[in-house]
This record gives structure tokens, sequence and C-alpha cells, in this order.
């Protein structure tokens, strides 16, 4: 059994059992076999690289071949046919995330999206002092070889769902280690290496 | 050889419950060659069925008498992603055809003479109730997986349909769910290049002494252009010319040509396949479309399919591209069925699903490891005392 970082417990703990779950990005789809064994849930995968996709084959999970910058999810699946639709540390390496969170929306009654945040205080300090672009734990990459195109804070993101009508329904913060702290929950933009959000449409 | 599988023999089953086709005609008999690897367990929970391509036979593996391999002996054998050590791996030829199972160069038990164009044209669904008379004879209470690239995966589809408790595991390579215009016109013209060669004598070329090779390798040509990709005939051919200069002639130039004509040629003549099969064969594929008689929608048309599936296409088969295995899966997830899809990189266009790729190996090994889990769990809970 493989180490399930305190991240996914965070994402199973907004997780209710017996509901549908597509993971956009999941990988080698460690996360989608816990919810299954610990809530039960119905589960879609889609990645798109092969070799993940066949760690997730291997793990018995239905896993769909996608490229997220095709927007196919709206292709395969039915609005509102998913009670949750997750994606971990993906919407930073996408094309037009805000698209994305639409396609995501459109299909999931919730969605629940983690990625690194940008104003966390080693990545200001290291722009402030060295003039260089950060690089950290989370964000292990020069400025020229990095998967990651679209970083956004805390603050921007939840700009874009103000903007969007998107409404916050949890928001979590961990540390590279996946660990929370009194200083993360009272400044997360400040403190919080990777965000953690459950968000919806606003009802009307 | 440790992958190997050794010389084969074939066997033959006869039937002689009459079939009705989807066309309406009868077959009061017919016989189905089918070669067997591995061993059937016990509860006859391991079995697997490969369904052949357009030209393809019932020897998919191993060596023939003549110690040619199977069509598909990359991938099945010990150890291989369909490992016969583990799974009774079955292939016929389909109902139609000319290498051993009642087609048009059978003789008619009506009239003493070879069937030829009279043979009766026959569907998918035909192929697929009398694969089921072959399952039977065999004594397999259901098929832990069918296995099918091109119209051996429309055939994988239509079992699905049709008898859905007898299909654990759906692998469909290579496929569509109906051809296109444009499939159909390709088909079409190969049509033309047979019917109109002067040695078909409206079909019956076999009583006249003769055969239409050149029609024939014409249809095998045009076949065989649409399997392959522009970057692979590229990368392989280039515009490489046999001489070193313009003859301005028509005669072979480019080496693309020779490739062409020698394919065509080997078709029509070595491989001496039967050109009321082609016919009946492409017939087959035109007509298949299994989503017609539920309102032209797919998601109806596989709603009874209880199988789970696995998907593959290729990202350079303009035959059936790899949108029209989305138009599959798009189909079964209205279903909530369970299925996996790949798309595999290959330059090979059509025919990567008969080749090599690591990739999709890697694929095929990975889920053919959950249709082995599935056969102790899939066991029918017969009266069987288990040792032990």
């Amino acid at each position: 059994m493989h180490q399930i970082t305190p991240e996914f417990k965070l994402i199973a703990d907004w997780i209710l059992p017996n509901t549908r779950v597509l993971d956009l990005g999941c990988g080698d789809g460690l996360l989608l076999e816990h919810l299954i064994n610990t809530h039960d849930i119905t589960a879609y995968g889609m990645e798109i690289d092969p070799q993940k996709n066949i760690l997730a084959m291997q793990k018995g999970l239905n896993v769909i071949q996608s490229d997220l910058n095709s927007h196919d999810i709206c292709d395969y699946f039915d609005d509102g046919s998913f009670d949750y639709v997750i994606m971990t540390q993906a919407l930073q390496v996408v094309g037009r995330p805000d698209i994305l969170l639409d396609d995501m929306l459109a299909v999931g009654k919730q969605i629940i999206i983690t990625f690194p945040n940008f104003g966390y205080w080693k990545m200001r300090l290291q722009l402030l002092l060295r003039g260089k672009m950060p690089e950290t734990d989370t964000l292990p990459y020069h400025w020229y070889d990095t998967p990651n195109i679209h970083l956004c804070t805390f603050n921007d993101f939840e700009a874009l769902c103000e903007a969007k009508g998107i409404e916050v329904v949890e928001r979590a913060v961990v540390n590279a280690q996946h660990k929370s702290s009194l200083g993360m929950r009272l400044m997360p933009n400040l403190l919080g290496e990777v965000a953690l959000y459950k968000v919806q449409k606003k009802s009307l | 050889m440790k992958n190997s599988l050794g010389v084969i023999t074939p066997q033959i089953l006869a039937v002689t419950t009459p079939l009705t086709l989807a066309s309406g005609a009868v077959l009061p008999r017919y016989d189905l060659i089918y070669e067997t690897y591995g061993t059937l367990n016990a509860q006859g929970s391991n079995a697997i069925l490969i369904c052949h391509a357009l030209s393809g036979d019932h020897h998919v593996a191993g060596m023939d008498a003549d110690h040619k391999l199977g069509w598909w002996d990359d991938y099945i054998g010990p150890n291989k992603p369909i490992d016969t050590n583990q799974f009774f791996v079955v292939c016929s030829n389909n109902l139609g055809g000319c290498r051993g199972s009642t087609g048009p160069t059978s003789l008619n038990p009506a009239t003493g003479k070879v069937y030829g164009p009279d043979f009766p044209i026959v569907t998918c669904r035909d192929w697929v109730n009398s694969q089921n008379q072959l399952r039977e004879h065999l004594n397999i209470p259901h098929w832990v997986a069918l296995v099918g690239g091109s119209m051996g995966g429309m055939q994988v589809l239509q079992w699905a349909i049709d008898y859905p408790d007898k299909v654990r595991h759906a692998l469909v390579i290579a496929a569509a769910p109906k051809l296109s215009a444009q499939n159909i016109a390709f088909n079409e013209v190969a049509r033309r290049a047979i019917m109109s060669d002067p040695d078909f004598h409206k079909g019956y070329f076999i009583e006249a002494g003769t055969t239409p090779k050149q029609g024939l390798a014409l249809a095998r040509m045009l076949g065989h252009l649409t399997y392959l990709s522009d970057d692979m005939m590229g990368s392989k051919f280039g515009r490489e010319l046999r001489e070193d200069k313009l003859q301005y002639s028509y005669d072979v130039e480019f080496q693309v040509e020779s490739y062409l004509r020698y394919q065509g040629e080997k078709f029509a003549t070595k491989q001496n396949f039967d050109a009321n099969t082609y016919l009946l064969m492409t017939k087959a594929l035109d007509y298949f479309d299994p989503a017609a008689e539920f309102d032209h929608n797919l998601s109806k048309a596989l709603a009874a399919a209880t199988a789970k599936f696995l998907v593959v296409s290729f990202t350079s088969d303009w035959r059936f591209a790899p949108p029209r295995s989305h138009e599959i899966v798009k189909a079964l997830l209205d279903n909530n069925a369970d299925v996996c899809y790949a798309e595999v990189e290959s330059e090979h266009g059509h025919d990567a699903f008969l080749l090599p790729n690591a990739h999709y190996e890697g694929v095929f090994k990975a889920y053919m490891q959950r249709v082995l889990n599935d056969v102790s769990n899939s066991a029918l809970p017969i009266n069987t005392t288990t040792a032990g």
C-alpha cells in the first residue's frame, strides 16, 4: 500500500461515500484507488501520460487517456454527471485554466482542486531578494523548463472564482510536506505552499 | 523457442444447426476452422476469442504446417501480452472466408458446385452467431475476453451487444462503431476493381478456371494504402526511385509504387485470397452499424452490454482515426460502463495494431492482468469441487 499524502487525506475528507468521482490528470491513480477503498466511489480518471495510464490500469481503474488541453471532458461526459471532479496539481500546467474550470463545473456538481501557491513567502522572497524566478520544493523547475505555465496565488484563484460566479465551499492550505499549521490557516496566501479548494457554481 | 507456440494444427467444427443470416438466407450447415492455444481450465473461465480483420484468418499465433507465423504472433503466446500460459485462446476463420471455414470457395450442398457469388452475404452479427456455436462446442460458459482489431473490433462490439452474459471483457482495438462514407467509398472502389476484372466472370471465376488477380491486387493495393500513414510511407520510401533517374514512362519508377504492387500481387497470387470473400467481407464492414436498430444511438445500442472495455486507437490511423474510438468510449461512458481508453502514439497508421509498440504492449499487459484477475472471480458457481 502506498503512502497517502495528507493532501489526499484532506481531499478524502471532502468526499461523501458512494458518489461518482472524476479525477483529471489522475496520474497513476493513487488518489482514486484510495477513494474507492475508503469511500466506495464510482471513479473515472483522465490522464495524458501513457506510463501513468498503464499504472492506473494496473490498479483496476477506469482511465481514459486524454489531454486536458483538448477540453474533451464535456465530449465524454454529460453535464452534472459527477458529484465531484478532482484535479490535483494540474491547474497550473494547462493552457487555459479558466476554460478548464468551466468544463469541470459543467460535468461536476462540485470540484476539488489543488495547486501550488505562487504567493508563498519563499517565492516572494526569492523574487524580491534575488530578482530571479523562484525554485522551491513545490516548484523545483527553472523558468524555461517548467511545465507550470499558469502559476497563481490563492488571491488570484479566488479572484477568478469571484469573476466566474464560483463559490468557495472549502479551503485548506498545506506545506510541501502536505502538513498544515496555524500560521498557514491565518495567512494562507503568505504561508501556504499548496492550496486545496472545493468550489461549486453559486446558486442563483 | 521459449516464446513460441510451435506448430499448430487447426481443427474444424462442422455445424449442422441451420444458421439464419441477417439477410434472411439460411445456411443449412457450415464448417468453422479454428485454432486454439493454451489450456482451458476446469471452470472454462480462461477462454479468449480473437476476432480477425478483413484479410485475416484463424491462424493468429504459432506456426502453421508451412511454418508461417500467425498474423498476431507478436501479441499471443507464452509470456506475451495475451499469455497462453494463462489463457485458452481461440481464433476461427470467419464464415464466408476462404481459409477453411465455409465460404464462397466451398461446395454448395444444394448444387454440388462451388458457391462462388451464390454464397449469401454475411454480416458481423452472423459471424458472432456462428462463433457462439464454436463457444458452445468448446464448452466455454463465457469468454473472459474478446479481442479484435479493426473488423475484429467490430465483432467484439457486436458480441458485447448480442451476448452480454457471454463476455466479461471486450478489447476493441483500432475500430469504429460504423464505417464512414469515405470508408465505404474505399470499399466500393476495391469491389469495382475486382468486379471489373475480365477474369471475374460475374463471380463464377472458379468454374471458369481463372482468378481475377489484377482486380484483387488493385483492391489490396487500395486497402493497403488506407492502412498506412503518410508519415510512415514518407519515412520508408520518400520519393526514392528504383533507378537513379526519371524514366518518363508508366513503369514502376518510385519505390512506393513497387512496394504497393508487390503487396497487391502477393495477396492475389501467393496468398491466393478469394475475390468473392473479399467482396463479402467489405460488404459486411459496410453494413456494420449496431446503432442503426437503436435510433442510431450508439449509447442505446451498448446499453445491454455488461462487459468491461478496453478501447485502443492509434494516432496516425486515418482509416479508423482516434475520434472514431472516442465515439465508442463516449457511448460506453453514457452507460456508466467500466472502460479504459488508450491512444497509442504510432506512425504506422491502421496497421499499427498488428505491430510491436512499447506503449501498446504495456497497455495490453496491464489490461490482461485485470482479465486474469477476473478469471478466478468469474468462475461459474456450478457443482465444482475444489481441490486442497
